[in-house]
């Protein structure tokens, strides 16, 4: 019951307003200046919509567009493959009073700094960094590999990332699991295995979308790990955009690419509420 | 066969901890060298390298700036946010759902573009890049955050405790700080200790919209142009000491007040 | 005659299209203890409220000690709540909770401490006073929101489904010394229910409600004997309904032509009218025919063991839409399945306009 309220509509409202006014100033105001910014010709300011056809009609910005969905797919699928076997080690094989010191110890790494980590990376996949000098110390390769500056160190820098938020998510997923949905499943006769497969994976099904989403949200919006880890040898869209910033001070070009690349994050993001609608219900 | 199950699922989790913590140990590990490269072999230790960092004023004043947009940041996010958060739950207001769901839209935009926005905007008002530019863009991504936590923590039973203490003769503004603020201190506290660690680690945003005075992760970046360089090492090793000294505060004083 | 201390003069109530109270009008004496009972959604916890000053009335007033309280905010008028869910401030300890009130009036530390005290004593919690809420049972921590309420002396003390929350024996515990702190302070109380024996256990004053309206308001010994609704009769105590039409009535008694027969009973009501008999199950008579009105036989559906008695409920070979609800002394061999006389005394039938 809220009534009573109505003495003072002045009250509520100056709580709301500063938010409010923060958000659409500083918020919904700059992206409206995109967009007009977005269809301006960068010489001259005169209405056009070439800064999006260039995107559809020049293969190299399409390309970063494919690179993007490429990697934030790759990244997605073996961050989950690696995390959730792990996350369910922590919550099912560790014991009890150990799992919290786990699972920090699990995410540590989250604490250094976003630059830092990609930087990290790089010490370890560098020309002589430590994984080609093991791997030649041993004698198991000749020549040092090309590792740094490719796909795959931007992958392996993601991956590192989002297997430490994705257990996070999956344990927290895995503890909220009443434990008699599993003595049911095991009294009716299933084995481990079918239990997990129809019962635990199922239940946790839900959780995991929303963790891949999340992934997908902040892989596909990433500027630092491609740009440390995989160079400018394969672009991605955020590479593009400051690309045009740095070195052109094109903001026109620079927000269309910003806007499509942020259409094609609504487009998932209401791919995968209507897909935990439909599962829901 | 179990125990053949129970031994690679030990070998699994022990190989991901490596996965995991490889590049940390490697960071703290050859920001201890001796020689002017982190790459093996290790021919520390030596403390030289965090010398020169502290020794580098660009370094330390971009670190006293990353703390300073941290903690205004975040006490501008965690207070508009509340507020709000107060505000919403405690009134009927019309459009509640709409405004409730704007405050918290900045969270499925990427900094990125959050960063571009005020870029463009900025840049077409006159507003000059600087310290107080990229604050404003940290409190437009923590304060969804801070809002999201503190109003999911005001139920129902904090409605009655409030009811109770006006009834009790509280005017409004007691009711606010003796009753609501201390008993919604620990969501209070989560969204500013969250807000703070974001704008610590914040990169584009700071990138985009500072120039000469800059913060932490973007010196830090503009080190890396020189290359490896154990200077970058140290640095990120004190950046993740200082992180790890937060975490284990937080864990200490407000998880561990909650009762059982 | 006194004037009342509390008097709700028409007061009606919406949330939007919802009425929830239709045209209430009420008076409570000084000293007494009021029970406010009815099923959820009937309107008592919105009159409660309203009471409170956490609702104004959409119309109608509310007069408190003679003053017009209709739209004075809760801290302003001569009530205090104790909530449900206790709403103790989790952060402050019991002493501080206790002596949050006084705080506010500006009462001195020292003062405050004494008298906080106090009240913890009166409701048995003197030890408690430096416990936080947390660390209190459910009990407990009821006894200090009494204390609460209690410290800054109010006209009336208004109770939300106080008992709601704790199981059934510490009810019935808490419900006996909700009695005796009342006895003592001698503050009215007024005190929401749905539990009927909660209401004949505590009430001085019962009032029934339903679907927005006072259906009855009395002593509950009169309530429960002789209720004034068919509602009434079945939310307040079990009944039998038997409903008829009045084919005669003279002398101060009326036959009614019902399922089971033409039935006498003392009453007035105008032939041709529709009528309810309610009949309480103590009063139902099973097996040979013990009572002087004979109600036809019926086959009985359950039979429940309850401790000192069996509740018999059982349906009219009659009118398959009669059921009788009965009860039998714990000795009856009565079994599900048996066919049995049912009887009862003119006297105890309840005649209820239908």
């Amino acid at each position: 019951m809220t009534s009573a309220g109505n003495k003072s509509r002045a009250l509520p409202w100056a709580l709301v307003t500063p938010a409010l006014a923060w958000t659409l100033l500083f918020f919904v105001l700059p992206f409206i200046a995109m967009g007009l910014s977005s269809l301006t010709a960068h010489e001259g300011g005169a209405f056009t919509l070439a800064n999006y056809s260039q995107f559809f009609t020049d293969p190299s910005y399409w390309r970063a567009m494919v690179n993007s969905l490429e990697v934030t797919a790759i990244v997605t699928v073996i961050s989950i493959l690696l995390a959730y076997p792990f996350a369910w080690i922590l919550a099912e094989m560790v014991p009890e009073r150990w799992q919290r010191l786990a699972l920090m110890l699990a995410v540590l790494p989250f604490w250094t700094s976003y630059v830092v980590r990609s930087y990290s990376w790089l010490l370890v996949l560098a020309q002589n960094g430590v994984i080609n000098r093991a791997l030649t110390g041993i004698g198991l390769i000749g020549e040092p590999l090309q590792l740094a500056n490719t796909r795959f160190a931007t992958v392996t820098g993601f991956v590192h990332f989002f297997v430490m938020l994705l257990t996070l998510t999956i344990f927290a997923n895995l503890k909220q699991l009443s434990p008699s949905y599993r003595k049911a499943a095991a009294d009716l006769g299933a084995g481990p295995v079918r239990t997990f497969l129809h019962v635990v994976l199922p239940l946790t099904l839900p959780g995991i979308m929303v963790g891949a989403f999340l992934t997908f949200v902040l892989c596909i919006g990433d500027y630092i790990t491609p740009q440390i880890l995989g160079g400018n040898n394969e672009l991605v869209m955020p590479q593009l955009v400051m690309m045009q910033i740095g070195r052109r001070g094109d903001f026109p070009l620079a927000s269309a690419l910003s806007i499509i690349l942020m259409a094609v994050v609504t487009i998932a993001y209401l791919a995968c509420a209507r897909w935990l609608k439909i599962e829901r219900a | 066969m179990r125990a053949a199950v129970r031994l690679a699922a030990w070998v699994y989790a022990i190989a991901i901890y490596g996965f995991i913590f490889l590049p940390v140990v490697v960071l703290v590990l050859f920001s201890l060298q001796a020689t002017s490269f982190p790459i093996p072999p290790f021919t520390g230790p030596s403390l030289r390298w965090y010398q020169a960092v502290l020794s580098d004023a660009r370094l330390t004043s971009a670190l006293a700036n990353s703390l300073l947009v941290a903690v205004l940041s975040s006490l501008a996010s965690v207070t508009l946010g509340f507020l709000s958060a107060w505000g919403f739950a405690r009134f009927v207001l019309p459009g509640s759902a709409i405004l409730r769901g704007l405050i918290t839209l900045p969270l499925t935009v990427s900094y990125l573009i959050i960063g571009m926005g005020l870029l463009v905007l900025f840049n077409w008002a006159g507003v000059p890049k600087s310290l107080l530019a990229a604050g404003i863009g940290h409190v437009v991504i923590n304060l969804p955050l801070c809002f999201a936590i503190i109003y999911s923590q005001m139920g129902d039973h904090q409605i009655n405790i409030e009811r109770a203490a006006r009834d009790l003769g509280a005017a409004e503004w007691k009711v606010l700080l003796m009753i609501t603020v201390p008993v919604m201190a620990p969501a209070i506290f989560a969204g500013f200790f969250l807000s703070m660690t974001f704008s610590w680690d914040e990169f584009v945003i700071s990138f985009l919209l500072t120039r000469f005075e800059t913060t932490l992760p973007v010196e830090i970046w503009n080190l890396l142009r020189s290359g490896l360089n154990p200077k970058t090492n140290a640095v990120g090793s004190l950046v993740f000491a200082v992180s790890i000294f937060m975490v284990v505060f937080f864990e200490l004083t407000l998880l561990r007040r909650k009762p059982a | 005659m006194s004037a009342p201390l509390v008097d709700i003069r028409n007061v009606s109530h919406r949330f939007g299209q919802l009425s929830v109270l239709k045209n209430v009008s009420l008076a409570i004496e000084p000293g007494s203890y009021t029970i406010l009972l009815g099923p959820s959604g009937s309107g008592k916890t919105t009159l409660l409220s309203i009471l409170g000053g956490f609702v104004t009335p959409s119309e109608g007033k509310v007069f408190i000690r003679g003053a017009d309280c209709t739209a004075v905010p809760p801290a302003k008028r001569p009530t205090t709540t104790v909530f449900q869910d206790y709403a103790l401030f989790p952060h402050m300890s019991v002493g501080g909770n206790v002596g949050f009130g006084l705080r506010m009036q500006g009462v001195d530390g020292a003062a405050r401490a004494a008298k906080a005290r106090d009240a913890l004593t009166l409701v048995g919690l003197a030890a408690a006073f430096d416990k936080k809420p947390h660390q209190l049972s459910g009990g407990q921590r009821q006894r200090v929101a009494l204390a609460r309420a209690l410290v800054i002396e109010p006209a009336v003390l208004l109770l939300d489904e106080p008992l709601g929350a704790l199981d059934l024996k510490l009810r019935r515990q808490m419900q006996d010394e909700l009695k005796a702190i009342q006895k003592r302070v001698g503050t009215a109380f007024i005190h929401v229910t749905h539990d009927q024996e909660e209401a004949m256990a505590l009430a001085d004053l019962c009032v029934v409600m339903n679907d927005g309206r006072i259906e009855d308001e009395g002593s509950p010994e009169r309530v429960y004997a002789r209720p004034a609704t068919r509602f009434s009769a079945t939310f307040m105590g079990e009944s039998t309904i038997l409903a008829g039409t009045v084919t005669e009535a003279r002398n101060g008694t009326v036959t009614a032509m019902t399922a089971v027969g033409p039935i006498s009973l003392p009453g007035a009501s105008p032939a041709g009218a529709k009528v309810a008999l309610a009949i309480r199950p103590e009063h139902i008579a099973l097996g040979e025919a013990k009572g002087d009105i004979a109600l036809g036989t019926a086959k009985v559906g359950d039979v429940v063991f309850q401790g000192s008695f069996k509740r018999v409920l059982a349906t009219s070979t009659q009118d398959t839409a009669l059921q009788f609800i009965a009860k039998a002394p714990a000795s009856a061999t009565i079994q599900a399945g048996d066919t049995i006389s049912v009887s009862c005394n003119a006297q105890d039938i309840i005649l209820l306009a239908d």
